[in-house]
């Protein structure tokens, strides 16, 4: 019993996996020795984010996406994030009561999260969650978010893939020009296919997704909004399903076979992950002695006005490269 | 990280018809700081043990009506015990007769809660009593 727990993980055990996630959301320094473990085993996995709405059947769909790659014999992932109470830190995980039908199945791993104050729709662990589930060899994992509005598109930063879920009766064709969460979408699904007004308002979002088209081709190098496909799918029943995998695998093997939107998704994430270590850190150590007095200090003169932020920010800054006082 | 919020898992085993009771603990345990994980009704005991494992909860609260509680619960502390999840606060609630409940501690459920149960007093025996993992 002497394994690592990165080494039980990549065995295939699943207690040590969820065991690992805890540290892992918990940001121990168990789970970062871990992690320095597993990165090199990672980034096989095609990490799919799937963001919409509250109500919009995110749930519901993912539950349909696992039952149509397991039919198929894949080991599938999901990390499913719901919010955390700003006012108690409590938070009430509920997105598995849609995913309940695969409990026995060893080859289909559910985890929730709490957002725990993190804002943008994931939580701050997220990334470094669906790393360990690569590593444990999970091939696709899918990423629930929060229910969202209209501009977290932090999902976008970290997935290789973002499908944007849309119910049939979420307004009308200004919607679907405003900026934000549409314009980072690779896929929108129109969920409740079901439903009356389905295939109209998949009809309004091509029409106005597309439009611009030209523009686009005139526009150089200059960053432009993605163009995404519209599908039309059912959680409940099932239909245009195996229809949005496809699509989904389609954009994977893409990415296999060299460059692509999918390859600079990759290097966003890579980023989006230093960045957030990189900031975590600097906290980290500015707020450990021998300097935890002296950001006081100017936590302070920012606070009476005495200091601009923007001199205080470089002050902190400034103390970081300030080697660290002989300890003996 | 002593602070981290303590995870619950709140199933309910069997048929019941309604889950009105549980929706509310976890609402209330929400209040109280707790990160809950709800399921939803007619759970197997292998769907609650595979949730327990897979989120890695440090309790698992058990809102049974049936009456089917003497079946089901050992068996769900069992599969728990099974997998590795020794370390893990079994509890339960719902309409439980009093004679049952020597029984359903000696399989391994710590706390037979009863109608009229506070939330507040749920919330108390878990924090004194949840076993954090060694980590």
């Amino acid at each position: 019993m002497s394994a690592s727990p990165a080494e039980r993980v990549r065995a295939g055990d699943r207690r040590a996996l969820a065991r690992l996630l805890s540290e892992v959301e918990n940001q121990t320094a168990d789970a970062e020795a871990a992690l320095r473990l597993l990165y090199p085993a990672a980034g096989d996995a095609h990490l799919v984010g799937v963001t919409g709405a509250p109500g919009s059947g995110k749930s519901t769909l993912v539950a349909a996406l696992v039952s149509e790659a397991r039919a198929g014999g894949r080991p599938v992932a999901v990390i499913a994030i719901d919010p955390s109470s700003p006012i108690t830190g409590g938070a009430i995980l509920g997105d598995r009561v849609r995913m309940q039908a695969h409990a026995g199945d060893r080859d289909v791993f559910i985890r929730s999260m709490a957002s725990r104050g993190h804002v943008g729709g994931l939580a701050a662990s997220t990334v470094a969650a669906a790393a360990v589930l690569d590593a444990a060899g999970f091939p696709l994992i899918f990423i629930e978010t929060v229910g969202t509005g209209q501009s977290e598109v932090e999902i976008a930063s970290i997935a290789d893939t973002t499908l944007v879920v849309q119910a049939p009766d979420m307004g009308d064709e200004v919607q679907a020009i405003k900026a934000g969460l549409l314009e980072v979408a690779d896929i929108v699904v129109v969920n409740k296919s079901d439903r009356p007004g389905a295939d109209r308002a998949a009809g309004q979002l091509r029409g106005m997704l597309t439009v611009g088209a030209q523009h686009d081709r005139a526009a150089g190098d200059r960053p432009r909004p993605k163009r995404p496909e519209v599908l039309l799918a059912s959680g409940l029943t099932g239909a245009g399903v195996a229809e949005l995998l496809a699509a989904l695998d389609r954009r994977d093997a893409a990415r296999r076979t060299g460059g692509g939107p999918p390859a600079s998704a990759r290097l966003a994430r890579a980023e989006a992950q230093l960045n957030g270590i990189l900031a975590q850190r600097m906290a980290r150590r500015l707020a450990a002695p021998p300097r935890f007095e002296q950001r006081a200090a100017v936590i302070r003169a920012v606070a009476g006005h005495e200091l601009d932020p923007y001199e205080g920010a470089d002050r902190l800054l400034a103390l970081l490269t300030e080697p660290d006082h002989p300890t003996g | 990280m002593t602070n981290r919020p303590i995870k619950v898992l709140i199933a309910k085993p069997g048929l019941d018809g309604h889950d009105r009771g549980a929706k509310v603990l976890a609402r209330g345990l929400r209040d109280e700081g707790f990160e809950v994980i709800y399921t939803g009704l007619r759970q197997t005991p292998e769907m609650v043990v595979s949730a327990a494992l897979q989120e890695d909860v440090d309790v698992v609260g058990l809102s049974i009506l049936s009456g089917a509680h003497m079946t089901l619960l050992p068996r769900i502390c069992e599969g728990l015990r099974s997998h590795g999840l020794d370390d893990v606060l079994v509890t339960a609630g719902g309409i439980i007769p009093d004679d049952d409940i020597p029984a359903l501690e000696k399989a391994g459920v710590s706390r037979v809660f009863g109608p009229g149960t506070t939330i507040r007093e749920v919330a108390e025996f878990i924090r004194d009593n949840v076993r954090r993992h060694a980590a």
